[in-house]
């Protein structure tokens, strides 16, 4: 393709979003509320998901060391079990240790006297993946000088239902937000393009190829998918940070954090733009496709 | 050059043959009117010609493609050799005068140099001089027509088909279209227009094919409405 005929193409496509204003402001902002919407949902379904990883979390697996280690040999076991699959990290913790955190949650006169020979040294352990807590917990037992392991499966596997139930019930509603959300934004480019029907049937009678018709189509669909996705993204920025303060300020505060949208921004403003262009290019295409048939 | 061989051609939404048998040559330089009733194949023969339908049997050849054989995408380079003229104009109303004609040129790869050159030339031609920046919409009907024809006209086609296109103008400039028109083909392009204007016919000595219902019924030099004759 000539270059000069190659930016007229381009110029072409630009100059029809400002002649065709109105439909342009239509798609562009149908764009802009689908992808709002579905931006909120899956920040809110990202979130979720991290205050379930927090919780997991605090489900640890506790191994015990044999009583005859002394505290250095004990101390050399934390290799094996950092060794150990699933094992994400571990820390030491001397019987002392132990006993001033027992004293420490149950804040009672009652423990006061308690000797720390009562506690053995231990590893707290944190895993990468609570579903394979059985396994994990078997490998344990497995180290010479692990006396016990101690692991909450019934924890985990209420952690990894809760899970489930989330990822299905948000995968079913982003899906559906998504098939509704294109098929609006198609429905506004095709809207659209169908008053320009008439010119495509003229250029199709001048002798315009359909790479030719199709060019400015792209062009502007990738204006409108861009110029959409970023409004989108800035306005989803001043919604999260709202909703964060919201947050933040009341009571709900104290059991969950929110993660900060600086956090997120890449990733979503990566997914908006890579949405809004796709739609707006193939939208275009699709809306035009029967015209070209002259 | 146009070559029509015992062509027959349907719609799928009709039992009826549009075409039955048509047969015809248009020669290069030629200027022919095609004259018949409503829903006689005129349309049908235009629509054929520039490859917006396809015949179901016979042979068609326009300016050197066979038609029945061509893969659909090498339409554009039939319709680069061919300028089309409607009833209703068909301009696009976002760009002006000078832009409309520009466009065909755009299509086939023209450079801007060359556009600049050569719209305001065929603008002149065909009268429009000094209207390059008006919107469609601020010209008459007449003028609107003439810069239909500037744009058949300015990637120098082999065959104008003009598809009734004094219908919506009256006698005075239908007569000065068909001036117009009969002067491009002085120039040396050939000519085919499709009309049903009993009076504008006759007011030239030209070739007539006349067509009723998807058959050529006569086919004369001479200039006579054939098909009111019949």
């Amino acid at each position: 393709m000539k270059l000069n005929r190659f930016f007229f193409l381009i110029r072409s496509g630009v100059k029809s979003i400002f002649t065709h204003g109105f439909m342009s402001f239509a798609s562009v902002t149908i764009i802009m509320a689908c992808l709002i919407i579905m931006g909120s949902f899956s920040l809110v379904a990202v979130n979720i998901n991290r205050v379930i990883d927090d919780l997991e979390d605090q489900n640890q697996v506790l191994a015990f060391v044999d009583e005859t280690l002394t505290v250095r040999q004990a101390e050399a076991l934390k290799s094996k079990i950092d060794a150990v699959e699933n094992v994400r990290k571990s820390e030491f913790v001397t019987r002392e240790q132990a006993m001033e955190q027992f004293r420490g949650d149950y804040d009672s006169e009652l423990f006061q006297d308690i000797d720390a020979t009562v506690f053995r040294h231990r590893f707290v352990i944190y895993l990468d993946d609570i579903s394979q807590m059985e396994q994990t917990r078997d490998a344990l037992e497995q180290i010479s000088g692990i006396a016990k392991v101690n692991a909450r499966l019934d924890y985990a596997e209420g952690f990894i239902a809760v899970r489930n139930v989330v990822s299905i019930i948000s995968m079913v509603l982003i899906v559906i937000l998504v098939v509704v959300s294109v098929f609006i934004m198609t429905n506004t480019i095709k809207l659209a393009t169908f008053g320009r029907r008439g010119e495509i049937a003229i250029m199709k009678m001048v002798g315009a190829g359909n790479g030719f018709i199709r060019m400015p189509f792209v062009v502007e669909g990738v204006v409108l998918g861009l110029t959409g996705s970023l409004l989108a993204f800035f306005i989803e920025w001043a919604l999260y940070g709202l909703m964060c303060q919201r947050l933040m300020t009341g009571l709900v505060s104290q059991l969950v954090a929110v993660i900060p949208f600086t956090a997120l921004m890449w990733p979503v403003l990566l997914v908006f733009v890579i949405v809004g262009v796709l739609i707006g290019c193939f939208g275009g295409l699709i809306a035009i496709r029967n015209y070209l048939k002259v | 050059m146009v070559q029509m061989k015992d062509i027959s051609m349907a719609y799928a939404s009709s039992e009826v043959p549009a075409l039955d048998g048509v047969s015809l040559t248009i020669e290069d330089g030629e200027f022919v009117f095609l004259v018949g009733p409503s829903g006689s194949g005129k349309t049908s023969i235009v629509k054929l010609i520039t490859g917006e339908v396809m015949a179901q049997g016979g042979e068609i050849t326009v300016n050197g493609f066979d038609l029945r054989r061509m893969k659909r995408r090498h339409l554009p380079r039939l319709r680069r050799t061919l300028g089309v003229i409607f009833q209703d104009f068909r301009l696009i109303d976002k760009m002006t005068v000078y832009e409309n004609v520009a466009f065909a040129m755009r299509v086939v790869g023209a450079t801007s140099a060359e556009i600049r050159q050569r719209v305001p030339y065929v603008l002149d031609l065909v009268g429009l001089g000094g209207r390059e920046k008006r919107s469609p919409k601020e010209l008459s009907g007449g003028e609107q027509q003439r810069v239909a024809i500037a744009r058949a006209l300015v990637n120098s086609p082999r065959l104008i088909i003009a598809d009734e296109p004094t219908g919506n103008l009256d006698p005075v400039r239908s007569l000065e279209l068909m001036l117009l028109l009969e002067k491009i083909n002085e120039l040396g392009t050939t000519i085919l227009v499709v009309t049903h204007e009993k009076e504008l016919v006759n007011a030239f000595a030209k070739r007539v094919i006349a067509i009723d219902n998807g058959h050529v019924i006569s086919d004369g030099m001479d200039g006579y409405y054939t098909y009111e004759a019949e």
